[in-house]
């Protein structure tokens, strides 16, 4: 059940490649995959946290102001990462600026909780919350290893190539919407391949 | 106009139903495209090559045997990028068309003569991958491919891109200078800093007809590009209203608001012309605003393109940050094509208002 639940949430509905889910947050912080990566752990600790709350939660909260419920559940725990970032790791986050506290609205974290985890029980929403968290920051790598290779020449932080010149639209709004376009392409291509469409 | 070769058909095998023994045979109807040509895309395409070749040999003429060297790594790149994507999509091939060699050679043709050799092939990749078979191909793609391809560049290289080399012979009329900077950057700076001197640039006239000034390699010689033009307009490949109406558009708005009070003055009616020939005008009119796919097809929304087109170079080069407009302008007016078409769509004959 649980290589299921893992396929599921990094290939099946992976949320940026397939779900189409938070790709706002993507395009800003695929700049680099330090930022890529931390995005995705933040985004990743928001999600499993307020699965469990809204899941244990579920049968109180009314059908009527669920939204403003989550909204508040969610932003609890985005607060916490904000304080951690803001102590722990001061680089990353003046580096992630103002998409730390719009991880309170991404698509990812409420639309897993309104269609996940305020339908199911405590410990299914908690994988769930893991494995669409895994696959939010196997997709921002993937994206993001892309863009800063093509983009500023460099991986981690290194430098890539001593004879390659970066091409600057990478690290640009237009560059992150032709990479998440050619990745999200080439997934479904090679989805359609394996079903034999 | 781009009807392939076909077999000719009997009656019976176009419209089964009509062929159905009870109807009379003056009722058996055809399919609608009764007229054969022998025209065919490649055949169209070759055309716009041949119109191309000009261009090529005054760039070969004024920037060196590079220019050459570019244009054909542009056109392989091009090949095969289309000939990789049709293979890794199992589709069937159409670089016989081509239609990728066209955009090659444009794309060459839309930079400057000094970039690296690579910068180029990947501008024609780009092109081809991307503006063109990621929408289906040929007859799919929504905007230009060439111009998509130069767009990229701009973005990736700005600083290779606007870095233009001296023509092989300088100035024929003597003034200095008129090599490193594009005529367009060189009249900017003069109108922005009140060095204007109507002489300088009526000297300047003839070099920028012939194509002796800095600026990408296909697009300084308006005489070659006008052969071009001349020979698909005879072929009717081209229409006449695109080009006309653009450039002429370009001329109109330059001459009114030439920054200036007069509009008879020497320099009033020198501005104008220096305009039209300066920059990518006359490749972009001719050969990329015409474009087939990407152009509309009703005859007055070809008018409101290329209105369009005159007008956005117009302002892109008046009060843009770019000196040059002319691949923008007509990318934007590309996205506008189908709403243009929607809104000129011609009256159906005998079709009256219904009254209510």
């Amino acid at each position: 059940m649980i290589s299921q639940e893992i396929k599921r949430g990094i290939i099946d509905e992976n949320p940026i490649l397939v779900l189409a889910l938070g790709l706002c947050p993507s395009l800003a912080v695929s700049t680099s995959v330090q930022n890529g990566f931390g995005m995705g752990m933040a985004a990743t600790f928001v999600l499993t946290c307020s699965n469990v709350i809204i899941s244990l939660l579920r049968k109180v909260i009314p059908e009527k102001v669920r939204i403003p419920c989550f909204i508040v559940i969610i932003a609890t725990f985005v607060t916490i990462v904000q304080l951690v970032l803001k102590a722990y790791f001061p680089a990353l986050d003046k580096q992630l600026g103002i998409f730390v506290p719009l991880i309170v609205v991404n698509c990812v974290i409420l639309g897993r909780a309104e269609a996940y985890a305020s339908k199911n029980n405590v410990f299914r929403s908690l994988v769930d919350g893991l494995v669409m968290g895994l696959g939010f920051t196997i997709a921002l790598c993937i994206l993001s290893v892309i863009r800063e290779v093509l983009g500023s020449n460099k991986l981690l932080g290194f430098k890539f190539s001593p004879r390659f010149q970066p091409m600057t639209v990478f690290i640009l709004a237009p560059g992150g919407f032709f990479t998440i376009a050619f990745v999200m392409g080439m997934v479904r291509h090679l989805g359609n391949r394996k079903k034999g469409v | 106009m781009t009807n392939e070769q076909q077999p000719k058909k009997e009656p019976s095998d176009v419209n089964p139903s009509a062929a159905d023994s009870t109807t009379p045979e003056l009722l058996q109807l055809t399919a609608a495209p009764h007229l054969r040509q022998t025209e065919s895309v490649s055949h169209i395409m070759l055309w716009v090559v041949m119109a191309l070749l000009p261009s090529l040999a005054a760039g070969v003429i004024f920037f060196g045997l590079r220019a050459l060297l570019l244009t054909a790594v542009s056109v392989a790149a091009a090949v095969v990028t289309e000939w990789a994507v049709v293979k890794f999509l199992k589709r069937s091939v159409t670089i016989g068309d081509l239609s990728a060699v066209v955009t090659g050679l444009l794309v060459a043709f839309n930079v400057p003569s000094t970039v690296p050799w690579w910068m180029v092939a990947i501008g024609s990749s780009f092109a081809i991958g991307v503006a063109k078979m990621t929408f289906g191909g040929l007859g799919a793609n929504f905007i230009n491919p060439a111009l998509a391809g130069r767009a990229f560049l701009m973005a990736a290289y700005p600083s290779a891109m606007t870095r233009f080399g001296p023509t092989a012979f300088g100035s024929l009329s003597g003034i200095d200078g008129m090599s490193s900077a594009t005529p367009l950057a060189q009249f900017k700076a003069a109108m922005a800093d009140g060095s204007f001197q109507a002489l300088d640039f009526q000297d300047a006239l003839s070099d920028l007809f012939i194509g002796n000034v800095g600026g990408c390699i296909g697009e300084t010689s308006a005489l070659a590009l006008l052969i071009g033009g001349v020979v698909l307009l005879y072929k009717r490949i081209i229409p006449l209203r695109i080009p006309l109406v653009y450039i002429g558009t370009v001329f109109l708005l330059s001459w009114i608001f030439n920054g200036t009070d007069a509009h008879l003055t020497t320099s009033a009616i020198i501005i104008p012309f220096y305009q039209i020939l300066a920059g990518g005008l006359f490749l972009g009119a001719i050969f990329m605003a015409t474009d087939m796919v990407t152009s509309p097809i009703t005859p007055a929304g070809r008018i409101v393109f290329a209105a369009g087109c005159g007008a956005l170079t117009f302002i892109i080069r008046k009060f843009g940050g770019y000196p040059e407009g002319v691949s923008y302008s007509i990318l934007i007016m590309n996205l506008f094509v189908p709403l243009i078409e929607r809104s000129t769509r011609p009256k159906m004959y005998g079709k009256v208002k219904r009254r209510d």
